[in-house]
């Protein structure tokens, strides 16, 4: 899962946008968004008069991918960057044309945008590539089927912990949650939400997506009882923090042990189970050009540039041919690679929580103040 | 014509001024949207919410934390100044230029090298190893952010205090001490209400950013030692909680608005000492 921090100047300019656009949509009437029987897409269609806006997290693709995928489809590209879900989902749900074909988003993110009515549905004609990718990837629990989203990279979270530094490997979050007095300080938890309340709620033996009152309670009073043990929350350099040996243990996605360049980090995914996130594209159904915009989907699900992701990203791809071939060769030094289909699925899917969204937030905001 | 002329310093006050502050107050009393921003029902729950024990006590903290960097910055700042304003006229330049130039570096980058400095395996307690001490952990303490506050905006206190002190006229020192008058006695009559304007700008220079910082306590204080200013932040960038948010920069700024009118009452109490 990809975040950085959003800078300051961009959430003023998004503060002002949002209130703008919102009385402009109040005038419209919201008027393209009407109808949504879509139109059916041309397989035939002359890409070559098209033209998409692709936004995506910096660095997170091939960045020849805008040339190769204009030599593969001769479709124009241009690419926009967003640094959070958070900051792309506002631009999207402005009201207007955002003026961006297709975005990449968490699969919650996808899920509620398509609540929201802008996604438009996934052409299967003009994605063949989704035959090569992993069953299990098509059938995610915010989108069986691929009916709006499809995912570009998956993987899970756990414990990234030196294995020099700790008298035996963490098997529990528990060994984070109430750590032994020796890593007391030396541990650290991301704060983003899901994944700041999903080790309490794994611990506590309750869903990555509760929404029940009573065990969202459980989990703050967990957290609120961890937090003094923590060295902080950590989203951006823990992988930094752990090669320097100053942490021992912190929450992580999986591909981000493999960052810190040292061989002692290791990851483990705790035995009480943890979630299943994926990075997906979506096409908005603003779009004035969708067969372009299925073209590069297609395009960035298929060997050349899945191969890129799982080689620069190190997070495991969804197109199976080019997973396993990453498994064998990048299996050892990054065993988070090696991961199977089948150890991925035992985690639970992280699905949009609606309203609910605002308690964990809540929660977020209540921990870290303590 | 007159009526004219003032026409641009209006425009940029209710563009810049009055708009967005009428925005941040409009928005306090709203419920958060969805996705961010902010929509119906008018409600009171984020102000009853602000008022929460576990909110004050981080505006407490806050304002702690600022006001230690503030009295630190005074009397590191205070002597500082006048040192420099004892030199030769073009040692004095210089070493105004070397008081404002970390200002001219990166500040994340400044802070940041806080952390190589302090951290468990950081400089510092590479020298204490060596003297067979330590490690002591520097790094993620509330010391940590005050420091680093203090070593953020210290210039913007000595140079309010160095213009002070450049006023004052050196012959009432002079006659202080021919007629018998003790370094403290001369520092207490003299010095300080003379100086008193200068020192209260430098005070609030620093005590302002430093209350609204949110960079140094994340990076030095680690993320577990919040400040008013994450949290303002988290409101907005991470929680989506725009309302909240803004409840809260209302708190800020009336607390603000309270520490200036004290100042502004007491520049007045020193005109009138003066006259």
């Amino acid at each position: 899962m990809k975040t950085q921090r959003i800078s300051a100047r961009r959430a003023v300019v998004l503060g002002i946008g949002g209130a703008v656009s919102a009385v402009l949509l109040a005038a419209c009437g919201g008027g393209s968004s009407g109808g949504d029987s879509a139109p059916s897409l041309d397989p035939n269609a002359d890409l070559s008069k098209q033209s998409i806006v692709v936004s995506n997290w910096d660095a997170y693709m091939d960045p020849d991918a805008a040339l190769k995928f204009t030599d593969t489809t001769k479709a124009n590209m241009t690419v926009a960057n967003h640094a959070t879900n958070e900051e792309i989902v506002g631009k999207l749900t402005a009201g207007g044309d955002p003026g961006i074909d297709v975005a990449f988003v968490s699969g919650q993110y996808a899920q509620a945008l398509n609540d929201a009515g802008l996604l438009e549905p996934i052409d299967p004609n003009l994605v063949p590539n989704l035959a090569n990718l992993y069953p299990e990837s098509k059938n995610l629990a915010f989108d069986p089927g691929n009916k709006f989203s499809v995912p570009y990279a998956w993987g899970t979270t756990g414990i990234c912990y030196r294995e020099d530094l700790v008298a035996s490997p963490p098997t529990s979050w528990n060994d984070l949650l109430n750590p032994a007095p020796e890593y007391e300080k030396k541990t650290l938890m991301l704060s983003t939400q899901p994944w700041l309340n999903l080790p309490a709620a794994k611990a506590l033996g309750f869903s990555a997506n509760t929404t029940n009152d009573g065990e969202l309670e459980q989990i703050k009073q967990q957290l609120l009882k961890t937090k003094p043990t923590l060295l902080g929350f950590d989203d951006v350099t823990f992988y930094e923090r752990l090669a320097s040996g100053e942490v021992v243990m912190a929450v992580a996605w999986d591909g981000w042990c493999n960052y810190s360049g040292d061989p002692n980090v290791k990851f483990v995914v705790p035995s009480e189970g943890a979630d299943l996130w994926a990075d997906t594209m979506v096409v908005l159904k603003s779009s004035k050009n969708k067969e372009a915009a299925m073209a590069y989907i297609n395009f960035m699900i298929g060997d050349e540039m899945q191969g890129w992701m799982t080689n620069n990203i190190l997070y495991k791809s969804p197109n199976k041919a080019v997973a396993e071939k990453a498994a064998a060769e990048l299996g050892a030094d990054y065993p988070n690679i090696a991961m199977t289909p089948a150890d991925l699925a035992k985690g639970e899917g992280l699905i949009d929580l609606g309203e609910a969204s605002k308690i964990y937030q809540q929660i977020a905001t209540e921990v870290q103040a303590s | 014509m007159r009526a004219l002329a003032t026409v641009p310093a209006m425009t940029y006050l209710v563009v810049l001024m009055v708009i967005p502050l009428g925005l941040v107050i409009a928005y306090a009393f709203l419920t958060a949207g969805r996705f961010g921003g902010v929509q119906g029902p008018v409600t009171l729950d984020n102000v009853t919410r602000m008022l929460e024990p576990l909110y004050r006590e981080v505006l407490a903290s806050s304002v702690f934390n600022a006001g230690a960097a503030t009295l630190i910055a005074f009397a590191i700042g205070f002597p500082a100044a006048l040192a420099i304003t004892r030199l030769p006229s073009h040692w004095q330049t210089a070493a105004l230029i070397a008081v404002v130039l970390p200002f001219w570096t990166n500040f994340l980058i400044r802070t940041y090298a806080w952390i190589i400095l302090l951290n468990r395996e950081g400089l510092l307690n590479d020298g204490l190893a060596l003297a067979g001490l330590g490690p002591i952990d520097f790094l993620y303490t509330r010391q940590a952010v005050i420091l680093g506050l203090t070593y953020a905006y210290i210039p913007l206190m000595v140079l309010p205090i160095y213009a002070s002190l450049q006023r004052l006229d050196p012959q009432l020192l002079e006659a202080a001490q021919n007629l018998g008058a003790g370094a403290w006695r001369r520092f207490r009559t003299i010095l300080l209400p003379l100086t008193l304007p200068g020192i209260i700008t430098g005070c609030l220079f620093v005590f302002i950013p430093s209350l609204g910082n949110f960079v140094i306590p994340e990076l030095l204080g680690g993320g577990n030692s919040q400040m008013i200013g994450n949290l303002i932040r988290d409101q907005f960038l991470k929680s989506r909680d725009w309302p909240f948010g803004s409840a809260l920069s209302l708190m800020v700024l009336a607390l603000l608005i309270i520490i200036v009118m004290f100042q502004a009452s007491a520049a007045r109490r020193t005109r009138r000492w003066g006259a």
